[in-house]
């Protein structure tokens, strides 16, 4: 999923003061398993916005609503019979939904409230990790299902480097070597020797080459 | 060709050294480190923007050092450049007359003076190597496009054999070397035991036989920084003994100390069979070189002809 964590409220407060009506749009998809943009984290954020108003003596309304997932268009569109009422919508969508309501809406100002993290799992209650980056050429096989390009502080395919500890990384001894992991998990399936080939550059033309990606599917669509 | 080549090729101990450019644009920095180390080192190696600190960049000041009429090693880290800088920074270099590399993946963003930083790491340390061999072998860069003439160089990696897991060093050596390496300059040498350890799996896979290995030094200056290096420093590894060793000598002393433990160490170092030469890491501390070249043994350095 997509991790996220609210902006500093100090932030969101300075944003979204020119505006007197706004929507606070949740997303009840990634952003509320992180508890960052789901329904209970908008009335949240809502009504410390709507108390902080009050203590200044500012005039805001701020109603609040939900939709399952702000990336998808299908769930957004319905917004159209209320989102005439607002001057600005405070989204709690990640990255991509702030900017597809924008895409839908591009009439009314949209503000973002959270900040976008990464790609990665919940590990525990509260504990959310990045294990992703989306490089478009997954390479987890080779490495026994760990990502290197992730969870190695300097992306290397051919690690570990001199700074690996006691099983830690250099950057942090908090922070697990990605390449004690892949080398433990590899050495369980009697798989170590594909830790004796080099492997070559990464083709980052299958992120970035051509800027922004779209995966366009005629299968799929009507 | 390079100085260091030729004393390697030639079957001789050789010596390289280390000089750190300045954080600032004077040339005068790099000029009287040249002096300090003129004679006393075959090669002279030039960190680049070691601990991710900005200073002078490498490329410039080995430029110096060749108009002083020294042989350097261009330290290149992957953590800056993306493929096209790292290729057409080695272009340069051999045009300029460097003949030496020493390919690295550098120290993480995060320790410097720019922890904000983007990290680049496009290619890692090992398929750089394999780039920079494959422009000078091959006369072409990455993909295949000819080059209009190839770099000459000799291509060094680093090895830390204190770092973990210890079984997995030797592989990584053995890669470094396939990819290319010609010269191996290992991290710090204080714990003789582990590195002997290190050199006797290398030996075992016949690593020793493929490549020449350098053991690295470093003259602990007093008591602090060696504790200092073993808490904070990525990869160094000092035994309590030595530390021990440091904190009981009163501190006016402590650098003759740092300096005794330098020489005994090469000495120790020099019976250890695939051991090539030693490089001497004295960092903000060149003056120092010359006497432990000299009481280790290792003067006078064969003499550099330019050509």
């Amino acid at each position: 999923m997509i991790t996220a964590e609210q902006k500093p409220i100090d932030e969101i407060r300075e944003m979204i003061a020119p505006y007197k009506r706004i929507l606070a749009l949740g997303c009840g998809s990634c952003v509320a398993e992180c508890a960052a943009g789901g329904e209970k984290e908008t009335a949240m954020l809502a009504s410390t916005l709507r108390m902080a108003a009050k203590i200044d003596g500012r005039d805001l309304l701020i109603h609040e609503k939900t939709v399952d997932r702000q990336c998808v268009k299908d769930f957004i569109l319905p917004l159209d019979d209320i989102i005439d009422q607002y001057d600005a919508v405070l989204s709690l969508g990640c990255g991509a939904g702030v900017q597809a309501v924008a895409e839908i809406f591009p009439d009314v100002p949209i503000i973002p409230a959270l900040n976008t993290e990464f790609i990665g799992e919940t590990r525990d209650q509260g504990y959310w990790v990045e294990n992703c980056v989306g490089c478009g050429d997954c390479v987890l096989y080779d490495f026994g299902g760990i990502c290197p390009l992730t969870r190695c502080s300097k992306r290397l395919l051919n690690g570990p480097c001199g700074g690996s500890r006691d099983g830690k990384c250099e950057v942090d001894p908090e922070v697990p070597c990605a390449w004690q992991l892949i080398i433990e998990r590899l050495s369980k399936f009697n798989a170590l020797d594909r830790l004796e080939k080099i492997y070559q550059p990464k083709d980052w033309s299958m992120k970035q080459g051509l800027g922004p990606r779209n995966i366009i599917r005629e299968d799929q669509q009507r | 060709m390079s100085q260091l080549k030729k004393i390697l090729d030639k079957g001789d101990l050789a010596v390289t050294a280390e000089c750190g450019p300045p954080k600032g644009a004077d040339p005068e920095a790099i000029f009287k480190k040249a002096e300090l180390l003129r004679g006393k080192a075959d090669a002279i190696n030039v960190t680049d923007n070691q601990t991710a600190t900005v200073r002078m960049s490498s490329l410039a000041a080995c430029g110096l050092l060749i108009s002083a009429g020294l042989d350097p090693v261009l330290q290149v880290v992957v953590r800056d450049r993306n493929r096209i800088a790292l290729q057409s920074d080695i272009l340069g270099a051999s045009a300029m007359g460097i003949r030496n590399v020493l390919c690295l993946s550098g120290d993480h963003q995060s320790f410097g003076n720019q922890p904000q930083t983007m990290g680049v790491f496009d290619l890692d340390s090992i398929q750089f190597i394999q780039v920079v061999k494959t422009m000078r072998d091959e006369g072409t860069i990455w993909g295949g496009e000819p080059l209009t003439k190839s770099p000459e160089l000799f291509i060094g990696a680093v090895a830390n054999p204190f770092a973990d897991p210890l079984g997995f060093r030797p592989v990584r050596l053995a890669k470094k070397i396939r990819a290319g390496a010609d010269f191996i300059q290992t991290q710090c040498v204080y714990n003789l035991d582990r590195f002997e350890e290190w050199m006797n799996m290398a030996r075992e896979r016949g690593l020793t036989e493929q490549v020449n290995i350098l053991a690295g030094v470093t003259p602990l200056k007093s008591s602090n920084m060696a504790k200092y290096m073993k808490k904070r420093v990525s990869g160094i590894d000092i035994p309590d003994e030595l530390i021990k060793r440091m904190e009981e000598t009163p501190k006016n002393r402590q650098r003759e100390t740092g300096i005794n433990i330098c020489v005994e160490t090469i000495q120790r170092l020099k019976e250890i069979q695939g051991i090539r030469g030693f490089h001497i890491m004295a960092i903000e501390w060149e003056e120092a070189v010359g006497e432990i070249v000299g009481r280790a043994g290792l003067l006078p350095r064969p003499s550099f002809d330019q050509d």
